[in-house]
């Protein structure tokens, strides 16, 4: 046996791993537990199912097998090369010409500092500079939508539901312009607004304002759907956990806050780091929060436990996962990817990009569905390539790049009609129909009851006394005042078992007698007298 | 270093020609969608108010008959037409699709009480209060269809006269015989003018006859004498009897189980029965305000529709205690005769006023030819309201009927009445000595006995 076909085997091997881990994927969650059921009508109905979610799971695994196009990007070093040290330009000698299209740097020198958006399909870009310069781009023409100024600071865009409107924090308000940069709506209840985010499942525009308050807006129907005042002060980081529309707001105390619309005080309230946070992102799976603090720390959270998962250090003035999950940060003139390992479960340091020096990055955004990073910074707007950063197979129903005029159209409605309610924003979206645990709790048995009673003694035996003066240390004292703690212990046990006993005890006498019910107000008496 | 970046050409995603399709790319992957059990939730809230804005069932009314309906009977050879008898002793067939007359049978003095078709649907015999069966060559569809003959006036094949009133005639499914209801049961055939067999088991009078689809010889009458008599054929006696509290006015045999019949009762209920098992009805089905005045199964055996005095139509499942659908209009009045059609997309119901009327069997179902996708949209709506059917929402939506006023005040009343009712029993057994009134299922307390 030759060590090509060692290879194919062990490929067949990793194949059949790997479709399992695809099938596991697509079940979402672990079946139900058909032996804990005792109806079988249910037991039936609920085994179909099962086998139907399996049967589907295990065609769409072999779906992504076969059909799916395109495999995703890599960049893998060789000999003593590291990925890291890897240069944009030698990146661009490597590929092919269509994506070496894909790096570039656009100067904009006098209006920056740069912020940036995409669309969900990543087809387009709205460009914002600090002193009032908007551009809508199309990304795979290089096109130029539009291109104008509104001589005013503007702090934040953000593109609504599709590349026909996007909404601008400025000066004093935020605005909603069209694609054609006239201004549709002046939304002058968010008053001096920080930071923008769309609820794309919502079709809320989320705002949080110089005082630290927070709006919701239903952009449909214009109605302000909430207003929560975070009560922390100032903050310009806020980001959308995509998994659930839970909104986040990292405070200059270190904490980060979880809100929802409908509940005034904060579903989540965690303190994550000593110095103020400077940036924050979520894994698009939502379990993985990353923050960044002014104390040079980037903290991994693992949103179920709300536990830190890794620590990494460095600063980060911005943060972003991209969707297949390499996180980028940058700092100053500095750019850093960072990267799971395949075989571990910590992210290490992928690849990194230095600017010229002056140029302050204050933007990083992955482009959906491709293989580049763009950078907003104070001299413009820069677009290099990290392999392996985007999802290489695009729905054309969920957000497709080469969308026609008419497939935007259709997507329009469609998403108006699955528009969710503000109350559908919860921390676990997928118990939406699920059925609410019994609250009950099992009755303790005697011998736990036992077991209580002795370790509430021992308990009580080990109290340590105190140096009392005036006769009251007295050794007989001492000995009283213990037998008195124990007896205390003990007493609520054996209450406890006396109540039960009284209880069985009419019970029986109830039994004895049996009497209609009508006349079993008197039994009682009867008994006494 | 090996190094690859995703690179997609706009020609290899993009159609060639103008008139080709677009091309669809596919990825199933769950965070691709964040949040879709909401979605799939409000997509089921839609589906479900989609399903009240389209309820339609009214298609529309067959008026003719110059008198109330009293009978109908479906023409098993022919999918649109149905015949229907009236008070005045009028026999029509009618042509459900263009919902006129195609022809008439005139010749019964008094009300014809009773309709039905041989199984090869050459053959319609009729019976009334004349004391007469009549029986009728059906014109073949092709006549239908021409429409020209429609005042033709038609001879009978033969008319016998008995010496009492009829009720109900039904045909038997396998051969040329047929039951006829009346002081008592006779059995005919079609070509002797007098009955080749008698039946009787009591002096009261037999007011409704049904044989059973699956097993041609068994059929099950209601009496006057608040009976459900079953018989069998090939015996010489009547097989059993079980006697309730109240009337039965119609039977209907469930096509798909056919030991399983329905008896629409006057107490405003129907009762399933287990041939087997007659001493306790399988299921109760109650929602009626007034009495069940008939009842007809849906060729699939998995619903049933009734008609009743309280001028309302219901469709229930086979197996459920409440109805699922009700259809009512403000000139419908009392109902005294439904039938489901033969393809169970259809139901109609002869009623007081004189009119046929014609309803969807499902209120919101699009009738006519489906586009695949069409289908697959109706699909996915169905599969998404039954797996949230139980959320409140949903539910309140789903279930939600309008009631004419006097049906919902009725039905409050007789809530009240029924709880009432409960009450007092319920005290009863308290005071009195234990275990001497032990409690009942409402299913039991309905039936009286059962007479071998």
């Amino acid at each position: 046996m030759g060590p090509k076909e060692e290879n194919d085997l062990a490929a067949i091997q990793r194949g059949e791993d790997d479709e399992d881990l695809i099938v596991k994927k697509y079940q979402r969650g672990d079946g139900i537990n058909l032996e804990a059921l005792r109806d079988k009508k249910l037991k039936g109905q609920l085994r179909v199912r099962e086998d139907l979610n399996k049967k589907s799971a295990k065609a769409a695994a072999l779906i992504e097998k076969w059909l799916m196009p395109g495999g995703g990007g890599y960049l893998i070093a060789e000999g003593l090369e590291k990925t890291k040290r890897v240069l944009q330009e030698d990146l661009g000698e490597a590929v092919d010409i269509l994506s070496r299209q894909k790096q570039y740097d656009i100067v904009l020198p006098e209006f920056g500092p740069y912020s940036l958006d995409f669309t969900s399909s990543g087809h387009y870009m709205a460009l914002a500079g600090r002193k009032g310069h908007f551009v809508i781009l199309d990304m795979k023409s290089m096109h130029i939508i539009r291109d104008f100024q509104v001589r005013e600071t503007v702090r934040d865009v953000v593109f609504l539901h599709n590349e026909l409107f996007f909404a601008a924090a400025q000066k004093k308000y935020p605005y909603i312009y069209n694609q054609d940069g006239i201004e549709l709506h002046c939304l002058k209840e968010h008053g001096p607004v920080e930071k923008l985010q769309f609820l794309q499942n919502h079709f809320l525009l989320a705002t949080i304002n110089k005082s630290g308050q927070l709006r919701y807006q239903d952009v449909t129907t214009g109605e302000i759907v909430g207003n929560l005042r975070t009560g922390q002060g100032r903050s310009n980081v806020m980001e959308v956990n995509p998994f659930n529309g839970v909104v986040a707001v990292g405070h200059s105390r270190g904490s980060v806050s979880m809100w929802k619309p409908t509940t005034a005080a904060p579903l989540v309230k965690m303190l994550c780091h000593q110095g103020p946070v400077s940036a924050m992102a979520f894994h698009s799976n939502g379990h993985l929060m990353a923050t960044a603090g002014m104390e040079r720390k980037i903290k991994l959270w693992d949103l179920r436990k709300f536990q830190v998962l890794q620590t990494l250090h460095g600063h980060a003035q911005t943060l972003e996962f991209s969707q297949k999950g390499l996180l980028a940060g940058a700092t100053g003139s500095c750019v850093e990817v960072w990267k799971v390992e395949s075989g571990t479960s910590s992210y290490e340091s992928y690849m990194s990009h230095t600017m010229a020096k002056g140029f302050q990055v204050g933007r990083v955004a992955f482009q959906p569905y491709e293989d580049v990073l763009c950078l907003g910074h104070s001299k413009g707007y820069t677009s290099i390539l990290i392999p392996g950063s985007g999802e290489p197979n695009f729905d054309t129903w969920v957000a497709n790049p080469f969308e026609t005029s008419k497939q935007r159209r259709e997507k329009e409605i469609h998403a108006l009609l699955d528009k969710l309610p503000p109350e559908a924003i919860m921390l676990d979206p997928t118990k939406i129909g699920a059925v609410r645990p019994a609250r009950k709790k099992e009755k303790p048995t005697k011998k736990e009851m036992e077991e209580e009673m002795e370790a509430a003694i021992a308990a009580a035996k080990d109290i340590k006394m105190k140096k009392k003066t005036k006769g009251r240390n007295k050794p007989s004292k001492r000995a009283k005042k213990k037998q008195e703690a124990v007896e205390k212990a003990k007493r609520a046990f054996l209450q406890h078992g006396v109540a039960e006993e009284s209880s069985k005890k009419r019970k029986r006498i109830s039994e004895e007698t049996e009497v209609p019910i009508s006349l079993q107000r008197f039994v009682k008496k009867k008994i006494s007298g | 270093m090996k190094v690859k970046v995703i690179s997609r050409s706009a020609d290899e995603f993009t159609r060639e020609r103008s008139q080709d399709l677009q091309r669809v790319f596919r990825n199933f992957d769950p965070t691709l969608r964040p949040q879709e059990k909401a979605v799939e939730y409000v997509r089921a809230v839609t589906a479900a108010k989609l399903e009240k804005v389209f309820a339609r069932p009214f298609v529309g009314a067959l008026d003719g008959h110059i008198d109330s309906v009293s009978c109908m009977a479906k023409n098993p050879n022919h999918l649109k037409g149905i015949f229907s008898g009236s008070m005045d002793g009028d026999i029509r067939l009618w042509d459900l699709a263009t919902r006129r007359t195609v022809r008439q049978f005139p010749g019964h003095q008094g009300a014809v009480r009773g309709l039905t078709s041989s199984t090869d649907g050459q053959v319609l015999v009729s019976c009334g209060t004349d004391c007469t069966v009549r029986l009728w060559k059906v014109p073949v569809a092709s006549v239908m269809e021409l429409d020209d003959s429609s005042d033709d006036p038609t001879e009978p094949l033969a008319a016998y006269v008995w010496n009492n009133a009829f009720w109900a005639v039904d045909h038997k499914w396998d051969d040329n015989r047929f039951a006829t209801a009346g002081a008592q049961v006779d059995i005919w055939d079609h070509n002797r003018s007098q009955p080749v067999n008698s039946y009787e088991w009591g002096k009261d009078t037999v007011i409704s006859v049904r044989f059973n689809p699956g097993e041609p010889d068994i059929l099950a009458t209601s009496g006057s004498d608040r009976s459900i008599t079953i018989y069998d054929l090939r015996l010489s006696s009547p097989a059993r009897k079980v006697i309730m509290r109240t009337k039965t006015n119609s039977i209907a045999w469930n096509p798909m189980e056919p030991m399983n019949f329905t008896a629409a009762n006057e107490d405003c209920n129907c009762y399933s029965y287990d041939l087997r098992k007659l001493d306790e009805p399988k299921c109760v089905h109650q929602d009626h305000v007034s009495a069940v005045m008939d009842i007809d199964y849906s060729p699939t055996g998995r619903e049933f529709v009734t008609g009743s005095y309280d001028r309302t139509v219901r469709i229930f499942q086979y197996n459920g205690g409440h109805s699922r659908e009700i259809y009512h209009t403000k000139r419908m009045q009392r109902v005294f005769c439904v039938k489901f059609t033969c393809d169970a997309s259809y139901v109609v119901s002869g009623s007081d006023d004189t009119n046929l009327r014609l309803w969807k069997a499902n209120a919101s179902e699009q009738m006519g030819v489906l586009l695949p996708r069409e289908k697959k949209k109706h699909e996915y709506q169905s599969s998404v309201k039954s797996r949230y059917k139980h959320l409140p929402e949903i539910k309140r939506i789903v279930r939600h009927r309008h009631l004419p006023k006097a049906v919902f005040k009725a039905d409050a009343t007789r809530r009240i009445q029924m709880e009432a009712e409960r009450r007092k029993e319920d005290r009863r057994r308290a005071h009195s000595a234990p275990g001497s009134r032990p409690k009942q299922a409402f299913r039991k307390k309905r039936v009286l006995q059962e007479v071998e």
